[in-house]
């Protein structure tokens, strides 16, 4: 007889094993650190290292008592602080979401109708900066616009303005700054979308009396809809948590939810602090990810 | 109307395109410039090479680029492995038990904020070093699987996609022929992704080169890496040697991306033919 070898034993055969080395790989360097990231969360700030007091103890070395400690979501949820970074990241994102559409739509759609030749460089086009560093890309925006940087020059020297600007370490530095970096993200999944679209459509509805907005508001947009949608979680989501841009462009007022969690990481070493941070922002964005697993997986049963 | 219509289009993308050019321009613009003030351009010294000098020149930036090229090649290699495997399962295997955890698993790290991903891997790796004592301490190693916790994320969505517009019947007719899974794999397979599996490795290449959140998170003394040096020198303002680094970065790209896109719309002709 022959044995079954030991795989099988445990549920498993060739496919199983190609599946096992990442699904492992993921739950360890992904789903793990996050449970220690909750577990720390509930610990004590202390002058050791790590900084951060152990939540099991052994009292007289029986019984195992799990000590909870609530203090630092009670700090967060006091202190005015980290409710209005949370609000204003929400409200930044947002509002550079509505951005990436109004420029990225309209891209996106002159590439998907564009002659074969001309849309796959256009499309090159759309790929090259992602590929090219976006700390560098963020950097560039310093240069444009400080108050002697390149636009200004230009203002003055057309005489339309007489001193300079305030550009740089304001609000509106941080917007261009994230609208510029996640614009390629937005254009890629709506081109995705867009290119599979059957314009017969709409030369139809146009033959049938639709004047091209009509046509476009009853028919491209609402097909389009998960593209807008994909690109925009693919925006928002990570807009949320953005560090490098507030940083270098918004200046020391730009109150972030990503830009506090570091801080209180790296500037007061208060580890179980940004742990709560970052738990909140999860618990906050998991429903936008969960909606754009949702739309992905109804991209792809569209597609086939 | 059609006429007025594509007008307003052509409008709308070049304006886009000069939103995404313009600041990568200046910055290829301004590296000739001899004036420290960068921004100002110096007509009577420029355009010079003088800062291109002064980079190769500056040891604190060509050792932490020594340290992301070794950290984004071992990355990209390891993440390419893992991505693909993930991939394979994924569009190859519709229904096994951890499917949908594995895929979540996979796709989540493409959202997740960065500062997120790396205070957690931080985390991990001092738990795991009271624990077991590997680890040791942080450095290259903890900061290379980091890398690749998110790049292997990169090159599934890459490898499932090819995977999802592939001729299945290639691997069952080798099947019927009595090939075995692995030697089918590494013989129709792998050969016809190849093309994906070589913009997986890119792409996860350029994600390490380019990641300053997670690396600041997981690395440790003596072991910064490039975004790392620039951001704290960019924090004090613009450098010169910083738009000669920029612009390196951009030559380097333009010249890769050229010469593998127009590789891949031959070798599709080539498919197509035959």
């Amino acid at each position: 007889m022959r044995r079954t070898p030991w795989s099988q034993r445990f549920g498993l055969n060739g496919r199983g094993l190609v599946v096992l080395l990442p699904y492992l790989w993921l739950l360890l360097f992904f789903v793990v650190p996050f449970v220690i990231v909750l577990k720390i969360s509930f610990a004590d700030i202390a002058l050791a290292i790590p900084p951060y007091t152990s939540l099991f103890q052994w009292d007289d070395q029986k019984v195992l008592s799990i000590k909870l400690n609530f203090n630092n979501y009670a700090f967060l949820f006091t202190n005015e602080l980290y409710f209005k970074a949370l609000l204003n990241s929400l409200k930044v994102a947002l509002i550079s979401t509505l951005f990436c559409i109004l420029i990225g739509y309209p891209m996106s759609y002159g590439i998907a109708r564009a002659k074969p030749a001309t849309r796959n460089l256009l499309l090159l086009l759309v790929i090259l900066p992602f590929w090219t560093s976006l700390l560098l890309r963020v950097y560039a925006w310093i240069g444009l616009l400080k108050a002697n940087g390149v636009i200004n020059n230009i203002l003055m020297a057309l005489g339309l303005i007489h001193e300079p600007l305030a550009m740089l370490y304001t609000p509106f530095a941080m917007y261009v700054g994230i609208v510029y970096s996640y614009l390629p993200f937005f254009i890629l999944p709506l081109y995705a979308n867009l290119e599979k679209m059957d314009w017969q459509l709409l030369e139809a509805a146009e033959d049938l009396g639709c004047r091209p907005w009509q046509a476009f508001y009853k028919i491209t947009l609402p097909l389009s809809r998960n593209g807008i949608l994909a690109g925009s979680m693919l925006v928002f989501i990570p807009a949320v948590g953005e560090f490098v841009i507030p940083a270098l462009l918004g200046g020391p007022n730009a109150l972030m939810i990503g830009r506090i969690l570091w801080d209180e990481f790296f500037s007061n070493r208060a580890w179980p602090v940004a742990s709560a941070v970052a738990i909140l922002l999860l618990l906050l964005l998991v429903p936008f990810m969960m909606w754009y697993q949702s739309i992905q997986a109804r991209e792809s049963a569209g597609a086939k | 109307m059609n006429q007025r219509r594509s007008v307003f289009i052509i409008t709308c993308v070049a304006f886009g395109f000069a939103f995404l050019y313009i600041p990568i321009l200046s910055m290829v613009v301004f590296s000739f410039n001899a004036s420290k003030l960068v921004t100002v351009w110096d007509a009577a010294n420029s355009p010079t090479l003088k800062w291109y000098r002064s980079l190769l020149n500056n040891e604190e930036i060509l050792d932490a680029a020594w340290i992301s090229l070794k950290v984004a090649v071992i990355n990209a290699t390891g993440s390419v492995i893992l991505g693909t495997l993930t991939g394979f399962g994924l569009s190859r295997f519709t229904n096994f038990r951890g499917r949908f955890t594995l895929n979540a698993m996979a796709t989540a790290p493409l959202v997740m904020p960065e500062v997120i991903t790396g205070l957690s891997l931080l985390l991990l790796f001092v738990a795991l070093e009271q624990l077991i004592g590997w680890p040791a301490g942080r450095g290259i190693t903890t900061m290379t699987l980091s890398h690749m916790t998110f790049s292997m994320a990169y090159v599934t969505v890459v490898v499932q996609s090819r995977l999802a517009t592939f001729d299945t019947s290639l691997e069952e007719a080798a099947m019927d022929l009595g090939a075995k899974p692995l030697k089918v794999f590494f013989v129709i397979t792998l050969p016809i992704i190849f093309p994906a599996i070589l913009s997986g490795w890119l792409l996860a290449f350029t994600l390490s080169w380019d990641d300053l959140v997670i690396s600041s998170f997981t690395s440790g003394p003596g072991s910064s890496t490039l975004p790392m040096v620039v951001f704290s020198k960019v924090r004090l303002g613009v450098s010169p040697e910083i738009n000669v680094l920029a612009t390196l970065t951009i030559a380097v790209v333009t010249v890769i991306i050229a010469c593998v896109s127009f590789w891949m719309a031959r070798s599709n002709r080539v498919e197509r033919a035959t």
